[in-house]
């Protein structure tokens, strides 16, 4: 269990109020300027000792994202950094508590990450639906201005920053790091070809770095603690602490921060008040959001929540929004729900995800109703194979693996459900 | 240079090659619909996937680009899962109504799924139907097959360079459309049905006509602009029923204009297939000797002959008629000149488009004057967008022509700008300086009698000024202009309409008064000029006839025949031939190939046959004399659907000008 003094965001409730001298008052803008006197190499070398892992759901190392910024900034070509908050995978809303509640961690996060990368420009890319959440941020990057936290030579660090915010349509895609660039560019949200990565062609053919909204946040933290003590957390690899968003069938849905590699039951027994109707009335766990596959309760006694435990148990942590789901809910449904989200949500652009997220949809929802043969769950099987791996973006394997989550833990559940 | 292995076969190939192109020279066939050379990279189709060592997962070979030590399979069991997986994807949407398919035949979609496709589906639920999209007159949409390549988007907007194709909605939702499903504003516009590799994209005009194993293919040169592009006409007993590009990378690499591609229905209508004589002001039916003898009649009366010469007529067609003009009437009273058209015959440098078409992509800054290229010659156009939308390539005009598909720095549109910039009065001449291949490019809107001298000689001073005298490029619009000019079927002295005996070789454009005048028509649609000649000869159209054609280049191209005249028509050198003898004043060759001989013997430069002319510029005379002008640049309005006797008589040219005209009405217009 994370003590409250080891917390990050200790308004994460929303108890105190979001304005910018509250949070001077829980230690926000703290020493900023002795952080940036220590130089670029040094962030960048604190943020790769402190092994923090990019909260948007890759988790890739972020030291190591920064590092990829070219270190001379050449003529016509700025550099920019762009924060990911388009939180749309269905069950998770870490984010939007940061942006309402702790909006002040996330622009001193920015300005020291700018300068760490370079660049003078941020651009928040935020969900549209986020229309409150932006007004909020909106507020808390004016009250910086105003205070020369941002503009030019930021909180007397002498780096010059502009901070503005880009609402999204509502297109899940864009939460992809190249869609999301491609519709800041104000072009249809679709992924583009890797290599280039955006590190060196982003947005508008410039360096970019793309940041979820809680990676950015913690980053002022963790230089003012050093980053040892957020090393201290966690299993090696996976450390610090993380917000969990925990849903679905418990008696106390919440978001809490709490330390990696903590056991999933700890999480939902002590901080959601356990699953509806008890332990044993669990049926099975989506540990990362939707787009990861789901863990039956047998899993679930046992499993650590971090980036690599989950990925031995065939599953990953993605943005950790945990949907517990129990013995009530028809499995096979649930998981068509999902698969009809990520039809519904495909770009379009590459053939494997644009014809097959809606083909297995459709074979889910004949197995569910009864009006599949058996042989179709093989079939269903082989699809999701068939889109898994051969798409641009991760959007395949999104779509593919929860549905390959249900194939590999209730096949029998199916069968049952199936013509003979 | 990148060492690779591909299937075991080690190659070494140039740096910024793809995966797909080094597998291609390691001679493996990759399946592939998105990508396509001349266009951007989309990836989207994943049917190139190939299996790389230390990826896990099948990589797209037409967006990665080769690395040195990179091991490629492309026959292992992953690739071809891979490809069968794709292609099953591909088909599930697929209508399968191979057919009623236009594209039958010739389908990537039906070749590479009966090559590297399973065989089998395993899909039986419903189909998607899309609803088809309106593109314009030439465009017929069956967006049922559509398999979302997006070849067509790239294309409209990186080459024809109008953004009017694009895809609405999301996932399997995604249609390819036109905005507000309007006619593409292009002269190009027909290039994305080759491109199209299914046939969701096919040809309107030749909708159902016939199935390509049927067709006689030949491959040809095309008349409608200067250019001359290569085509293939595909033929169907006398029928031309469709011509298609021909790749040709000097030239008009692998797309053509849509007149080239659609004015071929104007081979069928408005043809002339007997000859005819004008009888109590009727025009009478009769056979060749009646005409003969006709015309012999009216020669022996006078022999002030002038002979006027047609824009699409061959260049032995042109040598036989200057021969026989000749003998008859004694003087050269022969023009290929239709209008005021000024022009200096005395070197090639003077008239030629000497910086090459393929010279337009090495060029690094171009001036326009009075020149509008996107209709004159629209594939010379097509090559300086590719040139902007790739280097950014500076383009300067003196006058202002319609949107050009890029972006156009206006220096103003009277000509004295010309003197300023020899001046150095205009700043454009730092830019000139800077300049490594600049080019000018002189319409024929400027080259009349009152500007053409100016803009030509004050052209010659400038670019001598720097170095630069072959970046003269003149922008002829017809394809019998340079080779008439070369083999010098002109007349500088006499106006050559004022002759009694008028003799229009397929003459369509210029107008006459016929008063007091024997007018002698030979050419193959009935014009406005066949219809007010006193005798009529049929000939054959450009598809009907082997011939040799000069682009605005000086490059000697071979046309060749793809269908014979209709009804008593002939070829021009068989009639002339065959005229000679009635008027005792016999020409010296019985066959093409004597004529040809001919030919080349007196204009030996022509016998280089597909070779661009190499010219000395050393010896380019500039006039010394000071020469002034104060007048602007007034456009002359070429109907870019309508330019010749063959596109008027074409019903889909009529249809795309209609279409066009709509585009630019407002919603208050009525």
């Amino acid at each position: 269990m994370l003590k409250d003094k080891d917390r990050i965001f200790t308004n994460l409730y929303g108890d105190d109020s979001f304005d910018l001298n509250s949070s001077i008052k829980r230690g926000d803008w703290k020493d900023i300027k002795e952080i940036t006197n220590k130089g670029k190499d040094w962030i960048i070398d604190q943020i790769k000792k402190s092994e923090l892992r990019g909260r948007g759901g890759a988790g890739f190392p972020t030291g190591v994202k920064w590092s990829f910024a070219p270190k001379e900034v050449k003529e016509g070509r700025p550099h920019y950094l762009v924060i990911n908050a388009d939180e749309s995978e269905p069950g998770t809303c870490k984010d939007r508590d940061i942006i309402r509640y702790e909006p002040q961690k996330l622009i001193e996060g920015c300005l020291i990450a700018s300068y760490a990368v370079s660049a003078n420009t941020c651009y928040v890319y935020i969900r549209g639906e986020y229309v409150n959440e932006g007004k909020i941020l909106q507020q808390a990057i004016d009250q910086a201005y105003e205070k020369g936290y941002l503009g030019k030579n930021a909180a007397g660090t002498g780096w010059d920053l502009d901070m503005y915010i880009h609402f999204g349509a509502g297109a899940y895609i864009c939460g992809e790091e190249t869609a999301l660039l491609e519709s800041l560019e104000g072009n249809k949200g679709q992924p583009r070809l890797k290599p280039p990565f955006p590190a060196l062609v982003g947005l508008y053919g410039c360096p970019t770095i793309v940041n979820n909204v809680e990676t950015v946040a913690v980053v002022p933290t963790i230089l003012r603690r050093g980053a040892d003590w957020f090393a201290s957390f966690g299993r090696p690899k996976n450390r610090g602490t993380k917000i969990f968003c925990i849903s679905g069938n418990v008696n106390n849905p919440c978001n809490v921060e709490e330390e990696m590699s903590i056991p999933l039951k700890d999480l939902i027994e002590k901080h959601a008040g356990g699953v509806t109707g008890g332990w044993d009335n669990l049926q099975a766990v989506i540990p990362g959001g939707s787009s990861m596959p789901l863990l039956p309760k047998r899993v679930c006694e046992t499993i650590l929540m971090d980036f690599d435990s989950l990925i031995e148990a065939k599953s990953g942590l993605g943005t950790a929004g945990i949907v517990v789901i129990d013995k009530s809910q028809d499995i096979v449904k649930c998981i068509s729900r999902i698969a009809r989200f990520y039809k519904h949500e495909s770009c379009g652009q590459c053939t494997p995800c644009r014809e097959g997220s809606g083909w297995m949809w459709r074979m889910l929802e004949r197995i569910g109703r009864g009006e599949a043969d058996i042989e179709e769950i093989d079939m269903l099987m082989d699809v999701t194979k068939q889109i898994e791996g051969h798409t641009i973006c991760a959007f395949g394997e999104g779509s593919s693996w929860p549905v390959q989550g249900l194939l590999r833990h209730f096949r029998k559940e199916m069968e049952e459900k199936c013509n003979a | 240079m990148p060492k690779v292995k591909v299937d075991g076969i080690e190659i070494e190939v140039e740096n910024g090659t793809t995966v797909l192109q080094a597998c291609e020279i390691a001679g493996k066939e990759i399946p592939r619909f998105c990508y396509h050379e001349k266009l951007s990279i989309a990836g989207n189709c994943r049917m190139c996937l190939v299996e790389m060592e230390k990826s896990p997962k099948p990589v797209a070979s037409c967006a990665m680009p080769v690395a040195e030590g990179q091991v490629i399979y492309t026959n292992t069991q992953m690739v071809k899962k891979a490809r069968e997986g794709v292609m099953e994807f591909l088909l599930i949407n697929h209508p399968l109504d191979c057919p009623i398919c236009d594209q039958g035949g010739e389908c990537d979609l039906q070749d590479q799924s009966m090559k590297f496709g399973g065989g089998n589906s395993r899909y039986e639920l419903n189909k998607r139907s899309v609803k088809e999209k309106y593109m314009g007159p030439l465009i017929k949409t069956q967006m049922n097959r559509c398999i979302h390549c997006t070849r067509c988007i790239r294309f409209s907007e990186e080459l024809a360079g109008v953004p009017d194709l694009g895809a609405i909605n999301r996932g399997e939702n995604m249609e390819i459309t036109t905005f507000l499903e309007k006619t593409i504003n292009s002269e190009l516009s027909a290039n994305v049905i080759d491109l199209c590799p299914v046939g969701a994209l096919t040809s309107r005009p030749y909708a159902f006509e016939a199935r390509p194993w049927e067709l006689t293919k030949t491959e040809t040169i095309d008349v409608m602009d200067a250019v001359g592009s290569n085509i293939r006409v595909d033929t169907k007993g006398w029928e031309v029923k469709r011509i298609l590009p021909r790749t040709n990378e000097e030239i008009n690499e692998e797309w053509i204009s849509d007149k080239t591609r659609y004015a071929c229905d104007g081979l069928l209508n408005n043809r002339i297939d007997s000859p005819f004589v004008r009888k109590n002001g009727k025009l009478i039916e009769c056979s060749w000797d009646d005409a003969f003898v006709e015309i012999s009649n009216q020669i022996n009366k006078t022999v002030r002959v002038g002979g006027i010469i047609g824009s699409t007529v061959d260049l032995e067609s042109i040598y036989a008629f200057k021969l026989l003009i000749n003998s008859l009437a004694g003087s050269n009273s022969i023009d290929f000149r239709q209008k005021d058209f000024y022009f200096n015959p005395s070197h090639p440098g003077n008239y030629l488009f000497n910086s090459s078409i393929e010279g337009i992509d090495h060029s690094d800054l171009i001036l326009l004057i009075g020149a509008n290229p996107r209709i004159e010659a629209t594939m010379v156009n097509a090559r300086i967008r590719k040139n902007y939308a790739q280097k950014k390539l500076d383009i300067f005009s003196i006058g202002l022509p319609e949107d050009q598909t890029y972006k156009i720095n206006f220096l103003g549109d009277n000509l004295s700008i010309l003197r300023d910039i020899l001046n150095e009065k205009n700043s454009f001449f730092e830019k000139l300086a800077k300049a490594r291949k600049p080019m000018f490019i002189i319409g024929e809107s400027v080259l009349n009698s009152l500007q053409g001298q100016f803009v030509i000689e004050t052209s010659k001073l400038i670019l001598k000024k720097y170095n630069q005298l072959n970046a003269l490029n003149i922008l002829h619009q017809s394809a019998s202009s340079v080779g008439a000019i070369m083999i010098g079927a002109y007349n500088l002295i006499e106006n050559v309409v004022q002759n009694e005996i008028l003799y229009l070789l397929g003459a369509d454009e210029i107008n006459i008064d016929k008063k007091n005048k024997f007018i002698i028509y030979q050419g193959s649609h009935a014009s406005k000029n066949a219809k007010i000649a006193d005798v009529i000869l049929p000939g054959a159209a450009f598809t009907e006839k082997d011939g040799l054609y000069v682009n605005l280049e000086g490059r000697v191209q071979s046309a060749y025949r793809a269908s014979y005249p209709p009804g008593n028509a002939k070829e021009d050198w068989k009639i002339l031939r065959a005229l000679s003898e009635t008027l005792n004043k016999t020409l010296k060759f019985n066959t093409i190939e004597e004529l040809r001989i001919k030919l080349f013997e007196s204009f030996p430069s022509l016998s280089k046959i597909d070779e661009l002319p190499i010219i000395d510029y050393s010896n380019l005379d500039i006039s010394e004399k000071k020469l002034d002008l104060d007048s602007v640049v007034h456009y002359q309005y070429l109907d870019y659907y309508q330019s010749n006797e063959i596109a008027r008589s074409s019903a889909t040219m009529m249809e795309c000008k209609i279409a066009r005209e709509k585009l630019k009405k407002t919603g208050t217009d009525d």
